[in-house]
């Protein structure tokens, strides 16, 4: 055992790699409101009654959970622009975030929808309110608090997915390390410099979810 | 000749609600079998009878949380139908308050009051806020508009759920056991304000065992079991002559406790 460790290449390529954090956590934002917007919508198209649309969401979120992202992703790059679709490698990887997280979150958000009583939803419509609008002002919220914290750790798993997109060279902070590891050779100090960013944002994204829950998800429970 | 002025009929002469051989199935069970049932407007109708018997699904056709499946209801003058319009107009004149009170936990009592007055008949945060604390004032529990419903206690939220239901001007109010989840020490301050209500004129329907109550404001108390109204009287009739037997015997249930 004659390593010796060199953090020269990590020091030297700090500016971008602390960049590329940036990018990931773009990344994982991105992901994430569309997920989000995926999840309730989807739950409100399943839940909408039509039996064929109900079905259409059900296969949706059988197709993305039962398949590896990195093919998900790679669907997404290579087989779209065959259909004129033609996207860089950033948006596509934000489209293959999110709508992977999209499909688990209905299935988390639907749990959270179905923990919520009947009751919550006639005393709704008795006041007149119609369908969507009970689930947008009456059940929606209560049943985000339920599953808030199986909801966040799935983000947290989204934010570390980012770095599957550099399978497709989006701009990110394992594409980033990758590159400074093949200049330099020095793959024990790059990957655990980045596993150390990894981790702080993870910490850091947590502390945010836990703001956002005592700022709008917090009210007296029995 | 068309436009001379009519005398409108005394306010208790109209049908305020109609049911015409109201029929509602649960797959093979038949819950409501023929219902015919006429409320004038003003009117305070007391339903009682064994659990299973019908008398919570009556009232929830009324304003379509069940369908039914043969039959007319008339509320108002306007006739149910399946479509959402007569739906959303029928639930606008009709409040509702449940067993288990139903209020929405995110919401403080305020916001649980303007919500509905908000989003369905279009008011500014003003006007809803101002109707609702005069009815939050009403209900005899205004000091606790910033509270969420979790730090109320029982009595309370159910006092909360009828002026909240109030906050739309319904014309109709439907009670489904108002009293039955409730601990025995606030039961009576939920039907002092149900007394206060039906004092006012409300036309009210109560699905309630609370007898005392019956003899108090009812104007006609309506027996029903398997489906079916057995008998219908005012409540000094009711109490004291029942005619049907299944009547008497349930009358000799209930009031064997108190």
């Amino acid at each position: 055992m004659n390593y010796t460790l060199d953090f020269l290449p990590v020091i030297d390529g700090l500016p971008s790699l602390l960049a590329a954090c940036l990018g990931t956590l773009g990344l994982a934002l991105g992901g994430m409101i569309l997920a989000i917007i995926i999840g309730v919508g989807g739950v409100m198209l399943r839940d909408s009654g039509i039996r064929q649309v109900r079905w259409l969401v059900i296969a949706f979120v059988e197709l993305i959970r039962n398949t590896p992202f990195l093919v998900q992703i790679y669907f997404i790059y290579f087989a779209l622009p065959l259909a004129g679709i033609r996207l860089d490698p950033t948006p596509t990887a934000i489209i293959a975030l999110g709508i992977n997280g999209g499909a688990y979150a209905i299935e988390i958000i639907r749990g959270g929808v179905q923990s919520i009583g009947k009751g919550q939803i006639e005393a709704g419509l008795a006041l007149g309110l119609h369908k969507t609008q009970v689930f947008r002002l009456i059940v929606l919220k209560p049943a985000l608090r339920a599953i808030y914290p199986s909801l966040t750790s799935q983000f947290i798993l989204l934010t570390l997915t980012t770095s599957v997109a550099s399978a497709i060279a989006a701009y990110e902070l394992t594409s980033v390390a990758q590159r400074i590891e093949s200049d330099s050779f020095r793959s024990f100090e790059v990957y655990g410099a980045v596993t150390l960013f990894y981790l702080v944002m993870s910490w850091l994204l947590m502390r945010i979810f836990g703001l956002i829950q005592s700022r709008y998800l917090s009210y007296p429970v029995k | 000749m068309t436009n001379h002025a009519t005398t409108p009929p005394a306010a208790t002469d109209t049908p305020m609600i109609v049911m015409e051989s109201v029929e509602k199935w649960y797959g093979g069970f038949k819950a409501l079998t023929g219902i015919n049932l006429s409320v004038r407007a003003g009117e305070k109708i007391v339903l009682c009878g064994p659990s299973g018997s019908g008398k919570s699904t009556l009232i929830r056709c009324i304003n379509h949380l069940e369908a039914y499946e043969k039959g007319a209801i008339r509320v108002d003058g306007i006739t149910l139908g399946d479509d959402s319009s007569t739906i959303d107009a029928v639930r606008r004149e009709v409040g509702m308050v449940f067993q288990n009170f139903n209020l929405f936990p995110h919401l403080t009592v305020l916001q649980n009051c303007t919500l509905a007055p908000m989003r369905t008949l279009r008011q500014g945060r003003k006007e809803a806020e101002a109707t609702a604390r005069r009815l939050l004032d009403r209900v005899k529990i205004l000091e606790q508009a910033d509270k969420y419903p979790a730090q109320l206690s029982g009595g309370q939220q159910q006092r909360v759920a009828i002026a909240r239901a109030l906050c739309m001007g319904p014309k109709v109010m439907l009670f489904d056991e108002p009293t039955s989840a409730l601990d025995p020490e606030m039961v009576k301050e939920v039907l002092d304000t149900m007394v206060a209500l039906a004092e006012e004129g409300m036309t009210m329907i109560c699905v309630t065992h609370e007898m005392g109550f019956a003899r108090q404001v009812a104007d006609r108390v309506i027996f029903m079991a398997s489906g079916e109204i057995v008998e219908e009287a005012p409540p000094e009739v009711f109490f004291s002559k029942p005619s049907h037997a299944r009547t008497k015997q349930f009358l000799g249930e209930i009031l064997r406790g108190h």
